[in-house]
């Protein structure tokens, strides 16, 4: 896939219109993550309900891929159990590190986020709401 | 077309690195702030120490020694007469501006900043001469207070009576800002500073490229700058200290060199500028670090200055045509030719990324300068920054790739 076409075709559209963008209240945990070297900003807030992320919603500001990447996971993670969204971070996570293919089934759209990986300096952008994610998994003691 | 002093394009035959392709175009480089290009003679310099002069300097009793010195010794006197020190007894080698800086806060730092004292630095300082005194500050118990710029990138050179007091014992400042492009009145401050006996050390790495440096004019206790910003290798910088100074000050690292005798429980120094070059230095950077400021001069820094001055206007005007809002003062009589900017609501990141896929590199993100963007702001800009081998095509390519920035984000 070009970079045309990836920026283009998914990535600006979550850009522009980012889905689940505000706080969420109540919440069980809200966590603020940047990208020091490049001043993307997450801030993360997440509701359980049992072991099922019931909600997620976020705010922040930052690059086109930063900012479309947390708005595609909050889309894909809300209602998966704990273990299935912590699972999907972790394989996009691989898929990122260029050790895993992204299975297009699974990830949908996601899977755009795969052109980012010959861009180097851009896929800590891509990670940052998934990393966040993960640790809001384990401050909420969930993983 | 605007006509410059330089002649570029039989200068751009210099840089090897021209030579290549980058995304498979050709290659605009407009990242020289960063780092800059490197042209033949020096890199052929550096291959001709490896070859026939290699050896370890001041030790050898051999001839080739002798050459290894030789060469070493040479390129210290040119980066004296560089920024027209008195002596080359005032040019310690270093691998780079930050070591030089830091060398200042390990030696006269710690003999000279106690609790209550003040160091006084600049809302625009890069990080290697602001984080170097926070922990100065944090060790000594002294105060670090910055003095304010104005919305164009100036420092409040008016507001001077406030900050510099009889508590202030350095003040630290960069002679040319790596984001905004000011040229500080050092000067000026460096009066402030010796009228209540304090000392000033001047962050040259952004300037030295650019501008005819004179200590004396400017009274610097302490000068630092960088080989790689200025034609020569990584790893070769200059701290340049007043002989006085640099003679009562404690040594910095302790090992071979830096030695005069040493006894199982003490030892004594050498002289200045060795008691600070403790170990075996970076022969051939220093070597090299000689051979860019000899290209530099056969240029003329006047010269270098000129061609600057005409990039920046050109790219300033074609960047507002362009819609970008420009960072730093519009005066190109006090500014460089290192122009931050941002284009509209394109992310800095987004903009970098999508001019690379046209060969043109900018450097996007803080550029090592944190509380100077919250000041300005913004989280990030985006940097073109232009020395003596950019051409007006270049700054063309650079807004041409905007237009598609444009079109991506509109």
């Amino acid at each position: 896939m070009s970079l045309d076409e990836l920026y283009k075709e998914v990535i600006l559209d979550h850009y522009r219109t980012p889905r689940n963008k505000g706080r969420l209240d109540p919440h069980d945990v809200a966590l603020e993550r940047n990208n020091p070297l490049c001043g993307d900003e997450i801030e993360l807030f997440v509701r359980f309900d049992g072991d099922t992320v019931e909600g997620i919603r976020f705010e922040g500001k930052g690059c086109s891929i930063s900012q479309a990447s947390a708005s595609m996971m909050t889309e894909k993670v809300e209602g998966l159990t704990v273990k299935e969204s912590g699972a999907l971070a972790d394989s996009i996570k691989r898929m990122m590190a260029g050790e895993e293919e992204g299975d297009v089934e699974t990830l949908g759209d996601l899977v755009s986020l795969k052109g980012v990986v010959k861009y180097p300096v851009r896929i800590k952008c891509a990670l940052l709401g998934w990393n966040t994610f993960l640790e809001a998994l384990q401050e909420g003691g969930k993983a | 077309m605007v006509s410059l002093p330089l002649d570029v394009e039989t200068l751009r035959k210099d840089f090897p690195v021209f030579d290549t392709l980058a995304r498979g175009k050709r290659l605009v480089y407009l990242d020289s702030a960063a780092t800059s290009q490197k042209p033949h003679q020096v890199i052929d310099r550096m291959v001709r120490f490896y070859e026939s002069e290699n050896a370890n300097v001041h030790r050898g009793i051999y001839e080739l020694a002798e050459r290894a010195t030789i060469a070493y010794e040479g390129a210290r006197e040119s980066c004296a007469r560089f920024v027209r020190a008195r002596s080359h007894r005032s040019i310690v080698f270093t691998r780079g501006t930050t070591e030089a800086i830091n060398l200042v806060r390990f030696t006269w730092g710690r003999a000279n900043v106690h609790a209550g004292d003040e160091i006084l630095l600049t809302e625009m300082e890069h990080h290697s001469n602001l984080v170097p005194w926070q922990l100065l500050a944090q060790e000594s118990g002294a105060t670090l207070r910055f003095l304010p710029i104005d919305d164009d990138g100036r420092l409040r050179v008016d507001l001077l009576g406030d900050y510099v007091t009889d508590r202030t014992k350095l003040v630290g400042m960069g002679l040319m800002s790596n984001v905004l492009g000011t040229i500080n009145p050092v000067r000026t401050v460096a009066d402030a500073a010796h009228s209540v006996g304090a000392r000033i050390i001047v962050d040259a790495a952004q300037a030295a490229p650019h501008l005819a440096i004179d200590v004396n004019e400017l009274d610097a206790d302490f000068l630092a700058y960088s080989a790689h910003k200025m034609c020569g290798p990584t790893g070769a910088g200059v701290l340049y200290g007043r002989e006085d100074l640099l003679e009562a000050m404690p040594p910095f690292h302790g090992g071979g060199e830096m030695i005069r005798e040493v006894y199982p429980d003490h030892s004594t120094w050498n002289d200045i500028p060795y008691k600070f070059e403790a170990g075996t230095p970076n022969i051939a950077q220093a070597v090299g670090m000689g051979a860019a400021v000899e290209y530099l001069e056969a240029l003329g820094m006047d010269a270098v200055r000129e061609h600057e001055i005409g990039m920046a206007r050109y790219a300033m005007n074609a960047l507002e045509a362009a819609g970008a809002h420009i960072y730093g003062p519009k005066d190109l009589s006090e500014r460089g030719a290192v122009i931050s900017f941002t284009l509209g609501e394109v992310h800095p990141h987004d903009m970098a990324t999508i001019v690379d896929q046209e060969g043109v590199c900018i450097r996007a993100g803080h550029h090592c300068a944190q509380p100077l963007m919250r000041r300005l702001g913004v989280p990030a800009t985006a940097r073109a920054s232009f020395y003596i081998y950019n051409t007006p095509e270049d700054v063309d390519a650079l807004t041409d790739a905007l237009e598609k920035c444009k079109e991506w984000f509109a």
